[in-house]
Formats: C-alpha cells, sequence, structure tokens
C-alpha cells in the first residue's frame, strides 16, 4: 500500500469512527465479532428444500427447468457419454467440445463415444460446447455452485454458446448454506483461501435490457444442460 | 453534470415525451407484478427482510472494524487495496493502475458507483477506451447518455432508438442491416463485444457486496458479462464503497434472496460471482492482478446521522419500479446518477442540497416506496429530513415559505383556524356547483393547471368529529 493509500485510509476510518462517535473498538469487542466471522450467525434459510433427497433432486430440475437450464438424467456413469453425444445430436450442436481437465469426469467411459471431439482445458472464443462438473447442486432454486482451479476453468462456465453439466445426484444439497459451509470446512482444513471465483449459476445467460423482453444468451451461454447421474 | 435542481422543467420534458410514457407504461407488468409474485412465493421474505436489516446495522456500527478486515482477508489472498476518499482519489487510483499496466481497453460491467464517480470520460481524458458491456448500459454509451434506471438502464429505449444506434455504430465491423427483432439485436451485441472481451487489457467491476471473512467481492448479474469482464483481462479492478461490506459469506447469500425477488422477481439472478484475489498457480485463466477501490465519497458523514440508514440500500429498484413519480417522470429527469426515491435521500447527502433541492420534494409521500424496500428504509421520513433542512436553511421560494408562515400562525388560533376551514369549504363548494370540481383556486394554480380539484364534500372534520358521526 503506497503512503497515499494509507492516509486515505485513516481518514475514511477516523471519519467512520467520528460518526459513529467513539475511538477504536477494544480488544474485547473485536474479538466478539471475530467470533461472529468464525461461526457465522444462522440466517434465516428457507425452508422448502428441508426436504428428502429424492424431493430436492426433483426440486433441483423443477426449478432449474423454470429458468430455461435443461435437464436429463441417467441411472448409470456409463450412460454419461451418450447422454452428452445425444443432447448435441438432438439441437444440431457440433460434436466437438471442451471439456474441464477435472479428474471427476475421468469416471466416464467418454472413448465408448469416438463421434465425441474431446479437448481438455480452459474455453477459447472458437469452441462452441464445453462439458464440465460442478461442486453441488442447489435445490432451493436450482442453482450450480462451481469453483475455480486447475479442475476448472473459469472460462468454460462463460465463453461457449453451451454448457453441459455432468452433476452426480449425491452432490444436489438443499440450501446454499451447505454449499458455502462445505467450501469454508475445505479451506480451513488445508490452510488454503477461498478459491479464486466461486459461480453460482441459475440457468442460462439472460438479458432483458430491450423493453423488458427476457432474451437468452446475452454474453454468455444460450444453452445451460445439466445431466443428473444417479449412481456416485 | 447534475441538472436536479431543475426538477421541475426536466419532469415537464418528460411528461410531454410520448415514448419515455410508452416505455414507462411496461414497467407494471414487468417489474411491479413480478415482485410482487415472487415475494408471494417465499413465506420466509419477512423473516430474510428483518434478518438483512440487522445485519446491515450491525455492520455500520462496526464499519471500521469489518472494512480492516476485509481490507486484510483481500491481501492476504493476493489482492491490492486502494482507500478513495472521493471520487477524484477514485478515479486517479483507477488510471493509475490502467496506466501502469499500459493498457488501451478496459471493459466495464454495470457500476452504480462507476456513473457517481464519472469514472468513462475521465479514463477517455486518459488515452482509454472504457467499453460497457452490459447490454443496456452498452446502448446508453453509445447514445451518448446516462442511465435512467439502477437496474435497467436503457429502460427508456425503444428496440426502434436501439436499432438505430446500432446500424450508426456498427458499420464499423460490417453490421450495416437495419434490425427489427430483440433477439437479432442481442446477437448483434454479443457478437461485436466478443471480440471486446478478449482484446481487453483491464476489466472493472462493481461490486453487489464485499466478504471481510475471505476478502471477496461479489457481484450479481444476468448476461455473465461481469464474469467475462474479469476472467479474461490481465487485470480486475473492483470499484466498492464503503457501505458494501457484509461480514461472511453467508450473510452475502440473505441479500441475494431478496435482490432479484424485489428486483425483477427472479428466485436469484442467473450470475452471482464471488472472486477473491488474482489467479492460482495452477489455474488456466483469470486475473493475474486484482485491485479493489474502497470508496467513501460522503458516506463516512452520512453515518452520523438519520441517513446512515440509506446505507442500508442494496440498490434492487424496486423503490423506482413503485414510486408514482418516477413512473411519471422516468430516471433522467432526476437529474444525475440515482432517481426515484433512492436518488432523492441520496443525492442530497452526495452532491449537496443545494444541487438537488427538488428531489426530495418529488414524492407524494404515498409510502410505497418503504413498503417495498427490502431493506426496511424508511425513505418517505428521510425525505422529510432533507426538506426540513431545506427550511432550516432558507432554501424554499419566498411564496412557500410565506405560505408555510401563515398556515403555522393559523394552525396556532384554533378557534380561528376552525372558522376559516369552514368558511373556505362553503366558498369552494359555492364555486364548484353542480360540477362538483374546481378548474381554479386562487394560490393553487399548481394543482389546477394540469387537472381539476373534487370540491369539499360535507362539514369539516373537526365538525364532524364533534358531533361524533361519520360522513
Amino acid at each position: 500500500m503506497s503512503s497515499n493509500s494509507e492516509s486515505a485510509r485513516d481518514g475514511i476510518i477516523g471519519a467512520v469512527r467520528r460518526s459513529l462517535g467513539r475511538g477504536a473498538l477494544g480488544a474485547e469487542s473485536e474479538d466478539e465479532l471475530e467470533k461472529r466471522l468464525r461461526t457465522p450467525d444462522a440466517n434465516t434459510i428457507p425452508a422448502r428444500s428441508n426436504v428428502s433427497h429424492a424431493e430436492q433432486v426433483d426440486m433441483f430440475t423443477r426449478y432449474a427447468e423454470g429458468v430455461s437450464a435443461t435437464v436429463s438424467r441417467v441411472s448409470r456413469a456409463a450412460e454419461v457419454p451418450a447422454a452428452v453425444s445425444d443432447y448435441l445430436a438432438e439441437h444440431n450442436l457440433p460434436s466437438d467440445v471442451v471439456m474441464a481437465p477435472d479428474e471427476a469426469l475421468d469416471a466416464y467411459p467418454w472413448g465408448e463415444r469416438p463421434m465425441l471431439g474431446i479437448r481438455r482445458g480452459r474455453a477459447e472464443d472458437a469452441d462452441a460446447v464445453s462439458v464440465t462438473g460442478a461442486e453441488f447442486g442447489f435445490a432451493e432454486t436450482g442453482t450450480l455452485m462451481m469453483t475455480s482451479g486447475a479442475h476448472h476453468p473459469s472460462t468454460l462456465n462463460f465463453m461457449p454458446d453451451t454448457h453441459v453439466v455432468i452433476l452426480p445426484a449425491n452432490r444436489i444439497v438443499g440450501a446454499y448454506e451447505e454449499g458455502w459451509q462445505a467450501l469454508r470446512e475445505r479451506t480451513d482444513a488445508d490452510g488454503t483461501f477461498m478459491p479464486r471465483t466461486v459461480n453460482m449459476i441459475t440457468g442460462p445467460s439472460r438479458t432483458g435490457d430491450i423493453e423488458q423482453r427476457m432474451q437468452l444468451g446475452a454474453h454468455g451461454p444460450r444453452r445451460l444442460h445439466i445431466v443428473i447421474v444417479d449412481e456416485a | 453534470m447534475a441538472t436536479s435542481h431543475t426538477f421541475r422543467a426536466n419532469s415537464r420534458g418528460a411528461l410531454d415525451n410520448a415514448q419515455l410514457q410508452r416505455a414507462l407504461g411496461n414497467m407494471h407488468r414487468d417489474f411491479v407484478d413480478s415482485r410482487g409474485r415472487a415475494v408471494g412465493e417465499m413465506p420466509e421474505y419477512d423473516a430474510l427482510k428483518a434478518d438483512a436489516r440487522a445485519m446491515k446495522d450491525h455492520v455500520l456500527a462496526n464499519l471500521d472494524f469489518y472494512l480492516e478486515r476485509f481490507a486484510s482477508a483481500c491481501e492476504q489472498s493476493g489482492g491490492h487495496v486502494h482507500w478513495a476518499q472521493d471520487a477524484a482519489d477514485a478515479r486517479r487510483i483507477i488510471l493509475d493502475i490502467c496506466k501502469s499496466k499500459g493498457a488501451r481497453t478496459v471493459t466495464k460491467s454495470k457500476s452504480m458507483i462507476g456513473e457517481e464517480i464519472a469514472i468513462n470520460p475521465y479514463l477517455e481524458q486518459g488515452g482509454l477506451v472504457p467499453i460497457e458491456t452490459d447490454l443496456g448500459e452498452y446502448i446508453i454509451q453509445l447514445a451518448d447518455e446516462p442511465p435512467s434506471h439502477i437496474t435497467a438502464p436503457a429502460i427508456h429505449k425503444s428496440k426502434e432508438d436501439v436499432a438505430e444506434l446500432f446500424l450508426e455504430h456498427h458499420g464499423v465491423y460490417g453490421k450495416t442491416r437495419r434490425l427489427t427483432e430483440i433477439g437479432e439485436m442481442c446477437d448483434e451485441a454479443r457478437e461485436v463485444m466478443r471480440s471486446k472481451f478478449i482484446a481487453a487489457d483491464v476489466g472493472l467491476t462493481g461490486a453487489n457486496f464485499i466478504v471481510a471473512e475471505t476478502g471477496a467481492t461479489a457481484i450479481a448479474t444476468n448476461e455473465g458479462n461481469g464474469d467475462l469482464t474479469q476472467i479474461l483481462p490481465k487485470t480486475h479492478i473492483v470499484l466498492a464503497s464503503i457501505d458494501k461490506v457484509v461480514p461472511t459469506a453467508e450473510d452475502g447469500l440473505t441479500l441475494l434472496r431478496l435482490l432479484a425477488r424485489t428486483a425483477s422477481g427472479l428466485e436469484l439472478t442467473t450470475y452471482n460471482t464471488f472472486s477473491t484475489g488474482p489467479r492460482r498457480d495452477g489455474d488456466a485463466d483469470g486475473p493475474e492482478e486484482f485491485h479493489v477501490v474502497l470508496l467513501d465519497n460522503g458516506r463516512s458523514e452520512m453515518m452520523a446521522g438519520p441517513l446512515r440508514e440509506m446505507l442500508r440500500c442494496i440498490r434492487c429498484g424496486a423503490c423506482l419500479n413503485h414510486c408514482p413519480v418516477y413512473k411519471a417522470t422516468g430516471g433522467h429527469a432526476y437529474g444525475w446518477v440515482y432517481p426515484g426515491p433512492m436518488g432523492a435521500v441520496l443525492t442530497p447527502a452526495l452532491i449537496g442540497l443545494e444541487k438537488s433541492a427538488p428531489l426530495p420534494n418529488a414524492s407524494t409521500f404515498c409510502g410505497r416506496c418503504e413498503a417495498v424496500c427490502p431493506m426496511g428504509i424508511p425513505l418517505p421520513s428521510l425525505m422529510r429530513h432533507w426538506r426540513e433542512r431545506e427550511f432550516s436553511e432558507h432554501r424554499q421560494s419566498m411564496n412557500a415559505r410565506n405560505g408555510l408562515r401563515a398556515w403555522s400562525w393559523l394552525a396556532r388560533r384554533p378557534k380561528m383556524y376552525r372558522w376559516a376551514v369552514r368558511f373556505g369549504g362553503r366558498v369552494l363548494r359555492h364555486r364548484a356547483g353542480r360540477a362538483g370540481r374546481l378548474n381554479r383556486i386562487p394560490l393553487a394554480s399548481g394543482w389546477t393547471a394540469a387537472r381539476d380539484m373534487p370540491s369539499p364534500e360535507g362539514p369539516t372534520f373537526m365538525d364532524q368529529w364533534k358531533k361524533g358521526t361519520r360522513a
């Protein structure tokens, strides 16, 4: 930080304290605030997603479809490559895909579908279709949570016209808080920070900026297709 | 430059603008009805609202702690934090970062603070090309106009206007056909913008909130432009005002559950993105540098009095959408960055009452803004706060002051007051005759110039009260 910025910081913090009519907080008050950060308040969590897992999967599907995502469901991991290539064929989409370099995706027998051209890595402008996993699916609103890292470049979520997500059913949970608590536990355990980017994604890209008429595919994907896999 | 002080003249122009009136006519269907539905579908809406309000009040009471906590967490994760006391500081910091990176183009996702500090003209003067990437912001950038709504910046433009603007500005990309369908316009903007996302040296975003625990900044968007703005360029700059800090990600989730619901009736915006520091080892994309500019610009001063409540605002726009004055005049009449009831409270605090005195008066005090505000901000009483200030600073016209003085003299003499009201009512009734309305009343031409005044009916309130009857 430059000294200029340091004096600006002191100026702002000082002005805030003057307006609050007090000086710096005492150590005791700071400890209490630190405690609130470590053990976040349980804010209200909408009850609707607090149902059986089977119902959560249905709710996830219903909400995702409600915001124009499409969802298909397969029972076995072996069926995933066919589900992806069938979806692409059905919509006349290219069969060349860019896939996240995510070990979890290696569990599916892609080799059995030689028609799928697969490149692993980040997305480039020319990529029309991406295939990724997701950390969680939230039943509450049909929302996907994705974290960036070597296993999942963020460009895959935004650059291609079509984003296909492979989501094991056991990754579907109720409310957002479950995903954030899991992230916190993981980063606490290995002493790292939050991933650079956490994306919560609910349906494909959209805009209502011209005459408030909703259009899909503003700058991100026009299509978001989710394949739910029952077998873990 | 702000034209808030000429609100009366501005609004007269807006009322005469047939196309603007048509556009504003759609607001009820698009925002009011869908918000009502979405709030109805959330049984915990009131509980979420109470949580959000208590959380923000807690943050504001400990703002010094949470700001410093955010800054240290952000720096630990490799980000750079810059403190800006006013708009000039923030502009200079941003331009300096751009220059140090040898930047030429800057992609921008929608930021009201960006409008507040007027960053675009400043970057242009500095030799850079700022590019608005949100479709609505892009349209008004082409038109060289300010936004007219805080969540729907081009709400005043028709699709024909957009087609005209694209025809005028997209020829250089080989696009020479006049478009007629909204879908085609979105596609053309997408295509034009994609190469700009890729070529940009710096991406500038705002923040819906910033997280003290982790040093993350968060944006809520529907188009995906905010994400392409921050993951493709080498440098990501976040511009956030100091009131945006929340303790934890969970506290942010409470705001997200309210934001899209009250803004547009969605459960959640399409993309809610949390960004912490620059790209990590092994990342194949993401910015190499991450900067956060924390802007005060008058907010620390607002903390001292009743205006502190305004700092809970999450910029959902519900108060605009439900305001009869905004719906009649649109946003430009308000003359500066923030329109509607939230603008009527915030603008005097940020640019001074002397430049914006008409705004807190541009209200019918119907109270809908407060009723629909997800953060429970008492907007009407904060507008009243400014009106009282206006009176105590002798800012009203002599007529208004004399009128108020005469009324208060009379009101303190109950007998005379009652007689005057009874007599006045009788005179008005007589003048209204059988029609039951008045088209001219002395001293009230402001009302009767555009509409009739219904004639008073029956005895005065006090007379009815005394009799114990109700008409």
